[in-house]
């Protein structure tokens, strides 16, 4: 359910939690991103950092810099301006690589090999949905996503826009590290995932493009907020964009919608 | 000869953290930094250092290469030695090259900062030092042979010091905390029990949480949230009904219920506690954990009192000059 006012919840008296639903939703994240925005724009006195999620905003602030109802009322008047006017905010974020979301139309066209010799899981996930592999990875190609959050490690990046028929149980018990650069479904969600952990989450392909590099400025590629699509590549191409990545070429592009 | 601290022995879990990595939680990255604020400052304000090395109950020992350094160190009552010669948990001294610095696990608390004046030449990940080990960011957790490279070195005192924190004092009084953010996740009975009972702080407790034993906490509206940022402090209890308290090394996000937050000003106290320790809870309010806040704030702005402690120092003449006892107070 998404709340007709924002919910503010204290974890701490250090940490405002700013809720606008309850649900995973596409428009209720936006809502989160937007204020995330104005948070890395305008940098207000106090704050320390802000973490988006699905539904939420958690703002870490100093209570001895702002008080509490200070901070709220910034909110406020912030969720109240951009309801009135979006279009006058231009991406003149925080530097570095905490920027948000681009506002160009482009989606990330993210390489991704579904082969099951790469893709370790795609066959038992096939099966557990009643469809045939190449179904499965079709489907899962076919789709356009969202990046939500990120969440669990660093460059661990959630996505909506998983197709219905792909929507699957998560293990009961986590199965072993997943390769590096798996692509994964999960409780109707899809998922890229950085560095090998274990999760209850099934392996249906591998990107070779890494979401997370310390060797490359900015170190992290995609904004929460940010749209993406699948690119099924073979295991041939799979092993020479991974080798390219390996050297801190990024292999994903991105590409308005035609 | 360059300057460096030699690792002659490493316990499990000794680390070196700064105040943090911020800015980067809406990328999955964690925030890392020391388990106690309040004691990684009185080490690092006292030799002017950004980072420190935080050992924990394996200890430590350390020696200084090419050069005499400023070492302090503050934490638990940690077993501290020079040499032979035994230190207050809180103090600062001159590190001589050949001299060997000891960590032991002592009468009490759970984590120690050693600070050295000077910068550790080491590369940082996304702006900081800390190490966060699950993730592989920051240096790898320091072993014995281990010889850190150091730059820009503070003058060393002439000889040591008691650091006397008046923050650091022990205090058995309840853990506060405000309830929520996902207390209405929780009937009244389990809400009860989790600030009536005693809690034993359980074996699976390490940097990124620590477990709690005691009551099953029983849920009103499941034990599955969508998940939501989480901070240090941060009590979750899944769906088994056993909470755990997030800590430093705690993910950034997390999809169980948050019955409860530990205040600022407790958390410290709280990351001091051994496993199989006691703790119990005390519900406060916004108003009252801000108070809180600004009278540890404002004691540590005053600053930490330096005792001279013996010119040459040797266990029979630091005792017979009965400065230990004023000084181990830390926290036992």
């Amino acid at each position: 359910m998404r709340y007709d006012r924002p919910r503010f919840l204290d974890q701490g008296e250090a940490a405002l939690v700013v809720e606008f639903g309850d649900v995973v939703d596409a428009e209720l994240n936006a809502s989160v991103l937007a204020l995330d925005k104005a948070f890395l724009r305008e940098r207000p006195q106090g704050v320390k950092e802000t973490t988006p999620t699905y539904r939420s905003l958690l703002v870490h602030y100093e209570p001895l810099e702002v008080s509490r109802d200070a901070l709220i009322d910034w909110i406020n008047a912030v969720i109240a301006g951009s309801d009135r006017d979006e279009a006058t905010q231009n991406d003149n974020d925080a530097p570095g690589s905490l920027r948000s979301a681009r506002d160009d139309g482009a989606a990330w066209i993210i390489p991704c090999c579904y082969d099951p010799a790469i893709a370790e899981d795609i066959i038992e996930a096939a099966s557990l949905l009643g469809l045939p592999p190449t179904s499965l990875a079709e489907e899962h190609a076919a789709a356009g996503y969202r990046a939500y959050m990120y969440g669990f490690a660093p460059g661990w990046c959630y996505l909506g826009g998983l197709p219905e028929t792909l929507a699957i149980t998560r293990r009961l018990a986590p199965r072993g590290p997943t390769p590096e650069g798996a692509v994964l479904i999960g409780g109707g969600l899809s998922l890229i995932a950085t560095n090998p952990m274990p999760t209850g989450w099934y392996v249906i392909g591998r990107t070779p493009e890494r979401l997370f590099s310390l060797r490359r400025d900015p170190p992290f590629l995609v904004a929460p907020g940010e749209a993406l699509r699948f690119e099924p590549i073979g295991a041939m191409t799979f092993a020479s964009l991974d080798a390219r990545a390996a050297q801190g070429e990024i292999v994903a592009r991105r590409e308005t919608a035609a | 000869m360059r300057a460096r601290l030699y690792i002659r022995a490493a316990g499990p879990g000794v680390t070196i953290q700064d105040a943090g990595r911020f800015g980067y939680s809406r990328y999955g990255v964690t925030r890392a930094g020391p388990m106690d604020e309040a004691a990684f400052a009185a080490a690092t304000r006292a030799v002017g250092s950004a980072a420190a090395i935080e050992a924990s109950l394996g200890g430590c020992t350390f020696e200084a290469e090419g050069a005499t350094l400023a070492v302090a160190v503050a934490g638990g009552a940690f077993d501290i030695r020079l040499d032979d010669a035994k230190l207050p948990p809180g103090c600062f001294f001159p590190l001589a090259p050949g001299a060997r610095l000891t960590i032991r696990a002592g009468a009490s608390g759970a984590w120690c900062y050693a600070a050295i004046g000077a910068r550790f030449d080491l590369p940082l990940a996304l702006g900081s030092l800390s190490t966060h080990a699950r993730s592989g960011l920051g240096p790898k957790p320091l072993a014995a042979g281990d010889a850190l490279p150091l730059l820009d070195l503070a003058p060393a005192p002439h000889g040591p010091c008691a650091i006397e924190e008046p923050w650091l004092a022990p205090d058995a009084a309840p853990i506060r905390v405000m309830l929520g953010p996902q207390d209405d996740y929780f009937p009244p009975e389990s809400l009860e029990a989790f600030l009536s009972c005693e809690w034993r702080v359980g074996a699976r407790s390490d940097r990124m949480a620590y477990a709690l034993e005691g009551p099953r906490l029983a849920h009103s509206r499941g034990h599955d949230i969508v998940s939501d940022g989480a901070v240090m402090g941060a009590i979750q209890v899944p769906g088994s009904g056993a909470p755990f308290v997030l800590m430093a090394d705690r993910q950034p996000t997390g999809g169980y219920p948050k019955i409860a937050t530990v205040i600022g000003a407790d958390l410290g106290r709280f990351a001091q506690l051994r496993t199989g320790e006691t703790v119990r809870f005390r519900k406060v309010d916004r108003e009252e954990a801000v108070a809180a806040r600004v009278a540890l704030k404002s004691k540590m702005a005053a600053g930490a009192s330096l005792t001279p402690l013996a010119a040459e120092m040797s266990t029979e003449k630091l005792l017979a000059a009965n400065l230990i006892s004023g000084v181990v107070s830390g926290r036992d």
